[in-house]
Parts: structure tokens; sequence; C-alpha cells
């Protein structure tokens, strides 16, 4: 990848599921996992025919001119693929970006584990991780990547005292073991800085593109979560966890 | 004076002034809703028997009954109930619920037709009247008209005209009736009129005998309550009577008048008032309070009027629009949310939602919290209702006392009028700068002397002074054609009842409008950025458009194309104002086109942005149908930089989301409602229709895609836009998105 602007593969101006508010959210271009059940599966790869270049500028002047609707709550969040994949960029956008009174919240999966990463977690004023599961062997199957690195960066947003969302998928048969759950429960139930647990129940929204890809989907035939399976994870979370919020 | 004088006094007792009772005597609200209440069994069971009378209305194809015998007016008709001993709130137009009254002042014809469609017939006695002895509008209107005129209406240039039924959009200051009774306001009407001496110009003598003609109408208005067991002559004194006698006032306008909008006004504060009076005196509970309410919202609910079919694919879904305004800020800056404002928007839950009335929310960021909480949350669980800019309004306006005619324009209460101006066809009137100044669809010359375009790709100066041509040619006409129309109508089908609770001397408006902003835009923009080439059939008429390259399009805050919108605005407003308008009105412009854009789209061909024939434009303001691909918050913008100032009339702009995509759970939904309203309106945008839709809804945009141009669908994570789902795709959405409630 050149060293020029952040590449992307989409922009959504009215953000409302990504942090708090409504915010801007940009979509990155390029993720390390693979996970079976990706809704945006053109957005793993690091180039792509259709991705673009989003230039610190032109990012600040979409802000601006999305301010009047971000009240107290609202901001920037960079999601992707994987947004701590170009984190040096991001470290370099940040400052200016902070500096001009947004907010900005980083969805990740946690996947990266360097300095800059480490940084990057320094910075943003929320952190919304994405551990898709508590068991490294199941984790390993579901994205293709140990969870060891997820860990360790949701430790270290722990240390910086800074608040963090967590967000777990919910996909019949793979990530709804009530044991798991709990465990997933336990490991974070001690953060302070986890103020809001959210259950992402899994839908299959993105399978026309893996057709369009000329990719296998692997879960085909998964249906989404009943109402009473995501009521089963919820009220686990719920020992936990104050907030848990089902999208 | 009796209880009267437990109100505090001010301007109000030395003449007639609203705005200041409701300033002086209003307590202002910052509470939340729970002390509302729900449907008392009494409000139950009468709604239920309306419900009942419309599920009949629509198994009898939408019209229910017609009174095909009678002349319609104040007193025409014997007291009419739903159920007498439920009623808190009496009066129907007819003698029967949903039973429609024939109004031929308008135009005989019109009113045959309807009658024929709906498988009756027109009393003979009253085509006899209306052809022999009394002239109509609609004759009138066509005695009138010029072959140009003529013209213009034939090719859909201008569409929907008043010119065969009333025009509406006139709001009574009902409250006065409530406040002052007839006997003060005809002391007052006397008044204006023997100050009215001097010359005897046209105005003048106009005016002496219109002031005669209130007169009468409040006197018939006397006779009207007398017939249901109420002395208007007073004021009202108790909260009941006043919501009565309002709505007295209202219901003679509606039974003497069939315009297509006809607002109620602002009456909540009003009410609140005497509620509050009468809930301190322990003479009032809060259910019972509720309870009023619900019975008037309900009579709104039932108002009906006889259209032709014709009328009905124009303006579709038999709409009133009583349009009650609910908010804003005095100019002291303090707000005027009350209780009533609560109680207003709990119809929609103690009744169901429902379009009428309609309720419009002058929007403030001021508002209290409590309040912009509700109504998001009201928006959210009914769609029904629509959002102003209080702030832009009050201060273009310079009024802090203002009502809502029809869908968006602003209308200081009892003091400024407009005369409804339908809409002109851009899109159409682009195309005969294209066409050497040709009807595209039949090569019927309408702008003579337009030279014909180079061959080949179009050049954007070649198109722009063509269509600045024809766009003079087409304004000029227009704004002759509503002179025509509005003189006919003062002459023949005068609103004596809504003008008897209007100031003698009132602030006129013309309300022109344009249809098909953003074809226009897109079109100029794809001439301007793209290569555009006319396809020509054998009479060189354009067929269709071969666009070569990408071009920025209206609705994605790129201002390549939006400061486009903003020019046309502009230039086709200063082209209405260069015209004598009738009555000296003030020229004011609506981008509104209610549901008329499908009309105009069928009259319309194809446009050089790559719109085929016969297709829909898009609603008001909204940019083209799925052109707005940068996401919600881009199109909203885009429509917010069109300048308020050069469209007096309301910028209209229909938003639809799911809940969904608001927000993953309730609250967040409300929340980030309100701060999608709070950065609008800070942006300057004038109007925000808010559908957030349920299943049916959904359901229904797969059969009517066009009605949804912006439903958008959250997959967490990601936003897809519904209509461009597979239909398979769409049925999983709507499982998945109900989820909660299967």
């Amino acid at each position: 990848m050149t060293d020029t602007d952040l590449k992307i593969h989409s922009i959504e101006t009215f953000g409302t599921s990504d942090g708090p508010g409504i915010r801007l959210v940009v979509f990155t271009q390029g993720c390390l996992f693979r996970c079976v059940y990706c809704h945006n599966p053109d957005s793993q790869d690091l180039e792509t025919p259709e991705m673009r270049d989003l230039a610190l500028a032109e990012l600040l002047k979409l802000l601006e001119n999305q301010k009047p609707y971000f009240g107290n709550l609202g901001g920037l969040t960079f999601s992707g693929g994987e947004p701590t994949v170009q984190a040096s960029k991001l470290l370099e956008y940040l400052p200016k970006i902070q500096a001009a009174g947004f907010n900005v919240a980083l969805d990740t999966c946690g996947g990266v584990w360097t300095s800059v990463v480490n940084q990057l977690y320094d910075q943003v004023d929320l952190v919304i991780l994405d551990v898709k599961h508590i068991d490294p062997v199941w984790h390993q199957k579901l994205t293709g990547q140990s969870n060891l690195t997820v860990l360790k960066n949701a430790a270290y947003r722990e240390q910086t005292g800074k608040p963090m969302w967590l967000r777990y998928v919910l996909v019949p048969g793979w990530t709804d073991q009530p044991e798991f759950l709990h465990q997933w429960g336990k490991t974070f139930q001690t953060y302070k800085s986890v103020q809001r647990v959210e259950i992402l129940p899994y839908h299959n929204l993105g399978v026309y593109k893996y057709h369009q890809l000329g990719r296998k989907y692997q879960l085909e035939g998964v249906e989404p979560p009943t109402i009473k399976q995501i009521k089963i994870a919820e009220l686990i979370f719920r020992q936990y966890f104050k907030t848990v919020v089902v999208h | 004076m009796s209880r009267s004088s437990a109100f505090k006094l001010n301007l109000w007792n030395q003449q007639i002034n609203l705005r200041d009772f409701v300033f002086t005597n209003m307590t202002p609200y910052d509470g939340d809703e729970s002390f509302l209440s729900q449907a008392t069994p009494k409000t139950q069971q009468l709604w239920d028997e309306c419900l009942d009378l419309l599920k009949k209305e629509a198994a009898a194809g939408g019209v229910l009954d017609i009174d095909t015998e009678t002349i319609p007016g104040i007193t025409s008709h014997k007291p009419g109930y739903i159920d007498q001993n439920l009623e808190k709130i009496l009066g129907l137009q007819t003698d029967k619920p949903l039973k429609r009254a024939v109004k031929p002042f308008g135009g005989w014809r019109v009113v045959k037709q309807a009658c024929e469609e709906n498988g009756r017939t027109l009393s003979p006695q009253i085509i006899e009247i209306f052809s022999k002895y009394r002239k109509t509008h609609n004759d009138g209107v066509f005695d009138a008209y010029t072959p140009e005129m003529r013209l213009l209406r034939k090719t859909g240039l201008i569409t929907g005209l008043p010119d065969n039924y009333a025009r509406g959009r006139i709001i009574g200051d009902y409250r006065r009736l409530a406040l002052y009774g007839t006997t003060k306001l005809i002391q007052a009407k006397e008044a204006d009129k023997l100050a009215l001496n001097g010359s005897m110009t046209d105005e003048v003598i106009k005016l002496r005998e219109e002031i005669s003609e209130q007169i009468k109408a409040l006197g018939l208005i006397q006779e009207m309550a007398a017939s249901y067991g109420f002395d208007v002559s007073k004021p009202a004194e108790t909260a009941q009577e006043a919501i009565q006698w309002t709505y007295f006032a209202y219901l003679a306008a509606i039974k003497e008048q069939d315009g297509a909008a006809m607002s109620l006004g602002n009456v909540s504060s009003f009410f609140d008032i005497y509620i509050e009076r009468d809930l301190a005196a322990g003479n009032l509970t809060e259910p019972e309070a509720q309870e009023l309410v619900d019975h008037f919202v309900m009579k709104l609910r039932l108002v009906r009027h006889l259209r032709m079919s014709e009328y009905n694919q124009l303006f579709s879904g038999d709409p009133t629009w009583v349009t009650e305004a609910i908010g804003g800020l005095w100019e002291t800056g303090q707000h005027k949310i009350t209780k009533t404002a609560y109680r207003f928007l709990q119809t929609l839950y103690n009744l169901g939602p429902a379009p009428e009335p309609n309720l419009t929310i002058l929007w403030s960021e001021k508002l209290p919290e409590n309040f912009k909480k509700f109504a998001a949350k009201v928006s959210i669980d009914t769609s029904s209702l629509q959002y102003e800019n209080d702030q832009l309004m009050s201060e273009f306006g310079k009024t802090d006392d203002y009502s809502i005619a029809c869908c968006v324009s602003m209308m200081e209460t009892g003091k400024e009028m407009q005369f409804f101006g339908a809409r002109c066809n851009l899109a159409k009137t682009l195309l005969l700068a294209l066409n050497e100044g040709k009807d595209e669809l039949t090569g019927a010359l309408v702008v003579p002397d337009i030279k014909p375009l180079s061959a080949g790709a179009m050049n954007l100066a070649e198109v722009q002074e063509r269509f600045a041509k024809t766009m003079a040619f087409v304004a000029e006409n227009y704004v002759d054609t509503m002179n025509v129309i509005h003189y006919m109508h003062d002459k023949y089908y005068y609103e004596q009842a809504q003008m008897a609770f209007m100031d003698s001397k009132v602030k006129r408006n013309m309300a022109l409008g344009l249809a098909g902003l953003s074809v226009v835009t897109d079109s100029l923009a794809a001439i301007k950025f793209a290569q555009v080439t006319p396809i020509r059939n054998d009479l060189n008429l354009t067929t269709g458009f071969e666009i070569k390259g990408d071009f920025p399009m209206f609705g994605n805050d790129d201002d390549r194309a939006d400061s486009i919108a903003q020019d046309l605005v502009g230039a086709f407003n200063l082209e209405l104002s260069k015209h004598h308008i009738y009555r000296d009105a003030i020229p004011t412009m609506s981008v509104l086109t209610i549901t008329s854009n499908v009309v105009y789209g069928k009259k319309t061909g194809a446009t050089p942005d790559g719109r085929k024939k016969g297709e829909a434009f898009a609603p008001g303001a909204n940019p083209m149908h799925g052109r707005d691909s940068s996401g919600a918050i881009a199109s909203l913008n885009s429509v917010a930089k069109i300048d308020y100032a050069q469209a007096r009339d309301g910028i209209s702009n229909t938003f639809s989301i799911v809940p969904q995509a608001l927000g993953s759970n309730r609250p967040d939904q409300i929340v980030n409602l309100v701060s999608l309203l709070d950065g609008y309106f800070e942006k300057k945008a004038h109007h925000l229709n808010v559908n957030v839709l349920n299943k049916e809804t959904l359901l229904d945009a797969i059969e009517h895609p066009e009605k949804y141009p912006q439903l958008t669908v959250r997959v967490s994570g990601y936003a897809v836009n519904f209509i461009r789902l597979t239909l398979d795709q769409q049925r999983e959405v709507i499982a998945r998105t109900f989820h909660d409630k299967m």
C-alpha cells in the first residue's frame, strides 16, 4: 500500500449504530480477519478496484458539513474493513480531527497489536472492540486468527482508563455456547472502561456479495438467531454488565 | 365580565388580538409526558363507531354518502351527530358523519361528475340554478382565460389549478369565536367597515362588500351553533366551550368551502389556557381534558370533501390538510409548549396514527428537551408528524403567532392569507427550451421564438439562454393565470366564514410553486459536466438523451450540483416577482408537490438527467429517487442549501427511515432523531416530513418503491437502500427487522 491517503471502502453520513449519537462512519479498506459471517467481504482485501482515497482535508470538510447533527454525542467513527490495518495513517489524521473538536471512535476487531495501534488506543475517544469469541480455538475457526491480540488490546485500552464498548456477533451454533458466553462475561466484568456491551444478532444480508465476488459463503444455511436465542445471550451478559444493548 | 375576568388582561381586552391573549395567559410546560391520560371509555366507544363508519366508507369505494340535493352553506343542514350521547364536541359538515356535501359554487360540472363517478345523480334543480341563475367560479375563470393560459393548462405546464373547486389555503383565526363571541366580532367588523370611507376605489368597494359578507357569516354561525344548543354570541367560558366554539368557527369554513387544504391554525396553546383554568378550579380532570381533545381531533379526522377522480390522482388519499401548528418560541425566547401540545400528540396513541389533523411541530433547538424527545418518540411510533423551522419562519415572517397553510406555508394567524397558486412544471419548461418552444410530447408550439439548438452534444450556454426565455414566458403566463383564478374566486366563491375570523385588511401572498427541481438540477448538471446528446423523433422532438460521462447529482452535499438547484430556485422566483399580481399580493414560491409529482412526471417526456418519459418526479425539493447515494445527512444537507428567502412558501423534504436505522434501541432512536432535527434546522432548512417506517410500510415499499426513495436499512455496520434490494432480500429484511414483533 502506498503511503498517500487513507484507503476507504465507503462512507456512511448517517451512522447510528457504530458509537453514540449521529456519526460519520468511514469504512476503511482491508482486514486481516476472514470472519465466516463477514457481511462486507468486499472490504477485506487491502486493494480493490472500487476503493478510494480519503484525504484528511476532505474528511475534515465532511465532518464540518455534518457538525450540527452531532449534538453532544456524535462524531466520527473509523470502521471497516479493519481500521487498525492503516493505523499509521489514522494516527496521522487523528490529532487534527480531535483538535477541530470532533469526537472519534474506533470500531475494531482488535486483531493488530503494534506500538502504533497502542498509540491509537491511547488517543481515540471511544474504542468499540469486537471480541468475536472468548475461546481461542473457536476464534480461530471463526476469523482465521487467534484472539490473543484481541484480548491484549482489550487489556491495553482498560489500562488507559478511557471508555470502551464491547461487541459480540451472535451466530447460532458458532458463538452462542452458554459456557463461552459466561467466560466472555467473566473476562470483562471487572473492566472499568466498559460502558456498554452490544449484541449484534447475525444476519445473512451480505450473502449476495459472496456470490458477486464468486466466493463460497461458509455459513450457508445458518439462520439468524431467534428472539429466544438472543434473549438467552442477553440474560447471560446482563449477569456481568449493567448496560447490554441488542442491535 | 363573568369568569373571563379571571384571565390576565392586556391588549386583547381592547382589540381583537389573539396573540396577546395567548402570550399573556399561557402556561409553558417543561415536564414530560407522564401526566397524559389514555382514552376514556366514552372516547373508545365513540372512536369505535367512527372506525366502523370509516370501514364502511372504504368498502363503499371511498365515498360513503353524498347529499346531492342541498346547496351547502353554514346553516344548510340540520344538526348531525355520530352518537349524541357520547360526543363532547358537536357538529358535522352535513346531517350525518362522512356524508359529503356538493359544493357547486366552485363549478357545478365538477360536482356533477363527482356524483356520477360515485353512482349518484346531482339534483337537476341544482344544475338549473348554477347553469342559469348563479354563475360559478369555474365559469368565470374560463370566460377570462387567454389561449396561452389554456395551452399551459392543457400541456401540463401548470396543473392542479383551483379553477373548478375552492382554492383553500386560507386559515381563519378560529380562536376568535371562542375568545370574543359573535357579538363582539360583529361590532369590530362594523367599526372596520365604517372606517372604510373616502374615495370609492375598486378595492374599497370590494372590501366594504366583503366585510358585509363576513358579518352575515358571523350571524349564520351564531344560528348554526344555536341549532346544536350553544350561544356563541358570547365568549366561551369553559374549556369545553372554548374547543366547541373554535370548532364551530372551523366547521362553518368547511361547510361553506371545499378548498384542497383548509388548515386549523395554532389552537393548542389557546385551548390550554381554558383547560388549565378548569383544572385549577376543579371543574375538569386530566382524563376529561384529554377526552375533549380526543373528541375534537376525531371531528377533524372526519372532515370530507367531494372530489372528482381526476383530483384524487393529483392529491391521492383523500387528504384535507387540517393542519395544526404546535410549538415554536415567542419573540421573547419563551417556548410555546403547553400540556395541550402533549395532549394533541397523545391523540395519535388514543385514536391511533392518522394523517389528519396534519400535526406540525414548529421546531426550535430551544424547545424543552422533554417535548423534543416526546415528539421524536411519537414520530418513531406513528410517522404522523412533520417538522418546520420555527426560527427561520418567525424571523422572515416577523411574527411569533403563525399557522401553517396546507403542508408547509407559514401565515400569520388571522392577519395573513395566501392565494393558492398550484405549481409550475419546471422540467417541462426546460424541455420547451430544447424543442424550439414546442411541447415535447405533442409538438404543439407553446413558447414562440425559441431557436433550435446546435446539433450534437448540448452546449450549456445555448441551453441556458433558451431556458431563461421559456422560463420567463411560462412564469408570466402562470402568474396571469393565477390572477384570473383568484379574481374570479373572490367574485363567485368568496370565503365569508373564514375571512370573518381575519383582520379586515389582510396581508396577501400569491403562493406560486415549482415542481421538478431535482430533475432540472440534475439535467443541467448532466449537460454541464457530461456529454448529453438529444435523441429526436421525426418531428425533431426529444424522445431521450444519450449521456456520456459522470455528473454530480443533487442530494449528495456536492456544491457542483447543489448550487444549480439554488440558482434555479432564485431565478424562477425572480421571474415570478416581475409581474403584476392580483390585489397587490406578494409573490411567494414553494418547492412542494404533495403527491402531484407523479402526475407531473406522467405529463413530461424524457429529461437530460436520464429520467425516462412518464417517470415520476421526486416529491417537493427531494433529490431524485435513488440518486442521493451519499447517505441521509448528505441528502438533507443538499436540500438545506436551498435558500428559504427565495422560497418563502416553503421547501418540502420527505425523509423516510426505518427505526433500526435511527439507532439500535428506542432511547438511542429518540436521541438521534432529536439530533437529526436540531442539525437539519441549524443548517437553515425549512421543512422535514419524518417517516419512521414499520413492517406494513416496508411491505408497501415493495409494492410502491417510488414512494420510498430514501428508505434506509441498517444491517449493523453497513447500510443499504431498501428499494435496491432484491425481493428476496427485502423479505429477509422484513423478517429480520421485525423480529421483536413476530
